[in-house]
């Protein structure tokens, strides 16, 4: 069936209440909320969720702001939790504990710092054991939650309260790790890299094939944060809509190890568009600092051309 | 009544695990629990148990999985030592406090550093106010019969907190000693099955576990958990009784050896009490009323009780196989030496850290240890009370 | 029980380890006071394209059975103005 945005919110309603405590204008409640849509009305979801600003926005004692079975425990570990759960559902399951006509999803939400860094060898280990669950990065590209500090999510240059952009050391000096390929290097049934953009259709359909593949799979959704980029809270999808189509951020999907790259921008846009609008970046646009823009220009390029090889790897 | 075999303390709870037949066990291995995982993964392999045995790549990973299963409604159970618990450090806090009766199996070792492999109690003291019950074995029987009677305790409505099976690394761990096994039938009746009463895979009501609890709400979740390790006491002493009835074995808080009428008394956990036992006896035989207390239940601390049974005594060493490090005596010392000035019970008590890093504690030692006691005993001078045992240099 | 579970609340009644029995019960949390502008939503203007509704963080636009999206639900409405600046026909203004 055709993906059709206003039936979809019509007909399945929000798992992901009103009534979160999540800042005016984050990105992360659509992407979570469009996410759990994809679930079938009929199937049960258990949802971990590693510390950050996701989970103590959603889950202030005594509300919570899932309608699916919630668990929270610490910031590493939202994949090892929601492979206890999956381990114990087909326990249960086999030994005839649990109704054997119903089905339950599992899915594990985290962000940058949950998921490149502190949680990364958490995520690793459940993906490579194999367990049947998404993993969903929700990548605001600092650790927002404590204050904007960097994370390895973080792209170069930017200025975080960890990486400052003083007069000696402009901003983050390293760039960014590439975690959806981190995760293809695992060798997963489904990987895909996404964004709410126009209509939600290649967030909505990534979700859906993530979550009714079997076996791990795991998605990279980019999710702008108003005050650690320093754009005003109304700009959300434009800054979605410039990180699409500069390439920064390249819609694909990796399915068998098969690399498809699911938007190709007719005119793709110089990264300035990206960067200019948020404050982070700022010190790149003063009179010496071109070689900051050529850069990342750079970096952007040749990643982007890798993603085309890759792609065309495939296709032979 | 009941199978003889010989068993390592490692064999014999992997076989309390098998006979347990938990949902799911997720382990990591770290010398010298290693053993247990090896043990019961190939239960698994070979089907003879149901469980899913999920192989974590951390301790970290294992106590947060079992933190997933317990909370999803299942049994999870673990087993780790030293290091490895301490890499779990803030998972132990996370599980007690979100009430999931959790069953590990911790051979207890020397927690690094430097490295060491061997056996001390560091990794089970660091724990002790974590919110886990914690129950000590002297042998591999009791580790055995601690382990089966856990689940009753963790699981009582009253209590719903996770415990821990303390065992010696090595010295038990790996000693194959006699063993008097439960038939498989009456442990799969006495442990019962888990129905918790709200879980995350029921569909039909949907929960949500792990909230931000702030200034509000915090501190009485955190009475409750301690209201729930008082419970424990009665439920301990329950489930010992049921025990008993089934096998003849009976338990306390802890294990009075020749205490009654003793005028010096050492207190110790594990395998420990073993050697005291033995000097007592080559005492007692020679006229002198030495006894010993062997604790049990170390977390719930039965302080009262063991004020009690100490009352009558004329000194006391406490024997702690961990360096507390904050010069005013072990964990064990402390919480003994508090029971008796809460209860106003006066007795010259002296502390011995031990066995530090798997030292080889001699019944000659513990001799020593009977010695200084009579000796104070009979000068009342207590002189200093923090002392080693079996270190080389000054300062014993 | 949770539902009247506030700061007044003593140990005993608390549900044990912090869990929440009734799933999506945030709903009785109103977080329309944070707003500082206030979305007006023009209906004469507005052609159901369904742009707005997804972008909002709070799904505070609902969208009927018709596929229709009705008033602003100003209980929850954080005035982020997103949904504002998604629209193309200027059926949202901020005030």
């Amino acid at each position: 069936m055709a993906y059709n945005l206003k039936q979809v919110v019509a007909e399945k309603p929000s798992r992901f209440t009103s009534g979160h405590r999540m800042c005016a204008g984050c990105g992360a409640p659509p992407v979570a909320r469009h996410i759990l849509r994809a679930l079938k009305p009929e199937d049960h979801a258990v949802v971990s969720c590693a510390t950050g600003c996701m989970e103590v926005s959603t889950f202030i004692y005594p509300y919570t702001s899932w309608t699916d079975s919630f668990i929270h425990t610490a910031f590493e570990n939202a994949a090892a939790n929601i492979a206890g759960v999956e381990a114990a559902y087909v326990s249960l399951k086999r030994q005839g504990k649990l109704p054997q006509d119903h089905e339950t999803k599992f899915i594990a939400f985290g962000g940058d710092g949950g998921t490149y860094d502190i949680g990364l060898q958490s995520l690793s280990g459940a993906m490579e054991r194999g367990h049947d669950m998404v993993y969903v990065c929700y990548d605001n590209g600092a650790y927002m939650n404590t204050g904007i500090q960097r994370s390895s999510a973080t792209p170069k240059f930017a200025d975080t309260t960890t990486s400052p952009a003083g007069t000696k050391i402009p901003g983050k000096m390293q760039p960014r790790k590439d975690l959806t390929k981190v995760l293809a290097g695992h060798h997963l049934p489904y990987v895909g890299q996404t964004i709410a953009y126009m209509n939600f259709k290649d967030l909505y359909e990534k979700a859906e094939k993530a979550i009714y593949t079997k076996g791990p799979c795991f998605l990279n959704v980019l999710s702008p944060c108003p005050r650690g980029w320093g754009y005003p809270t109304d700009d959300l999808m434009i800054i979605n809509k410039l990180a699409v189509e500069t390439c920064y951020w390249p819609l694909y999907e990796i399915i068998d190890g098969k690399y498809v790259i699911n938007y190709k921008p007719k005119n793709k846009l110089p990264i300035e568009e990206f960067l200019k609008p948020q404050k982070r970046f700022k010190h790149m646009f003063k009179p010496g600092n071109e070689w900051m823009i050529e850069e990342f220009q750079k970096e952007v390029d040749t990643r982007w051309q890798e993603l085309l090889d890759l792609e065309e790897m495939g296709n032979k | 009544m009941g199978i003889r075999e010989r068993l390592s303390g490692n064999e014999a709870v992997a076989t309390a695990m098998k006979q347990i037949n938990p949902d799911v066990v997720a382990a990591f291995p770290i010398t010298p629990s290693t053993e247990i995982p090896q043990y019961f993964s190939s239960f698994v392999s070979n089907g003879v148990v149901d469980t899913e045995f999920v192989a974590v790549e951390s301790e970290h990973s294992a106590m947060s999985a079992c933190i997933g299963a317990e909370a999803a409604g299942s049994r999870a159970m673990t087993a780790t030592s030293a290091n490895g618990m301490s890499l779990m450090w803030e998972m132990l806090y996370i599980a007690s406090s979100l009430r999931l009766p959790i069953v590990m199996s911790l051979v207890n070792r020397a927690v690094s550093g430097p490295l060491n492999i061997h056996n001390d109690h560091s990794d089970a003291m660091g724990a002790r106010d974590s919110g886990w019950i914690q129950l000590f074995s002297e042998n591999n029987q009791e580790a055995y019969d601690n382990m089966i009677m856990a689940h009753r305790i963790a699981e009582n409505k009253n209590v719903l907190l996770p415990l821990m099976v303390c065992q010696d690394g090595f010295i038990t761990s790996h000693s194959i000693e006699n063993i008097e096994l439960i038939e498989d039938e009456k442990v799969k009746e006495f442990v019962g099955t888990y129905h918790p009463e709200h879980y995350l895979l029921n569909a039909k009501e949907p929960i949500a576990v792990g909230p931000l609890d702030l200034q509000s709400y915090l501190f009485e979740h955190k009475v409750q958990q301690s209201e729930a390790m008082k419970n424990a006491k009665k439920v301990i002493l329950d489930v010992a009784k049921d025990f008993e009835k089934m096998t003849g074995r009976k338990y306390g808080f802890f294990e009075g050896y020749k205490l009654d009428d003793c005028d010096m008394a050492i207190v110790c956990m594990n395998s420990t009490a073993g050697t005291t036992k033995y000097v007592v006896d080559e005492l007692r035989a020679k006229g002198i009323k030495a006894g010993c207390l062997k604790i049990r239940c170390f977390r719930p601390f039965p302080a009262e009780e063991v004020a009690e049974a100490l009352k009558h005594v004329k000194a006391i060493a406490v024997l702690d196989k961990a360096a507390s490090l904050n010069a005013a005596g072990g964990a064990l010392y402390e919480d003994v030496v508090s029971g008796m000035f809460t209860s106003n019970i006066h007795v010259p008590t002296v502390n011995y850290i031990y066995g530090i890093g798997g030292r080889d504690t001699k019944s000659t030692e513990i001799e020593t240890v009977f010695d200084d006691l009579a000796t104070i005993v009979k000068t009342g001078e207590i002189g200093n009370p923090y002392r080693y045992l079996g270190v080389r240099g000054g300062n014993k | 029980m949770q539902n009247k579970i506030d700061a007044n609340t003593p140990w005993e009644e608390m549900t044990p380890g912090g869990d929440i029995y009734e799933a999506g019960n945030a709903k009785e949390f109103k977080t329309g006071s944070w707003r500082s502008m206030k979305p007006k939503y023009l209906s004469e203007k507005c052609t159901q394209c369904g742009l707005c509704f997804p972008v909002c963080p709070e799904d505070a636009i609902p969208v009927n059975k018709e596929q229709k999206r009705e008033d602003f639900n100003y209980d929850y409405c954080k005035g982020c103005g997103v949904c504002a600046k998604v629209c193309p026909f200027h059926a949202i203004e901020m005030e």
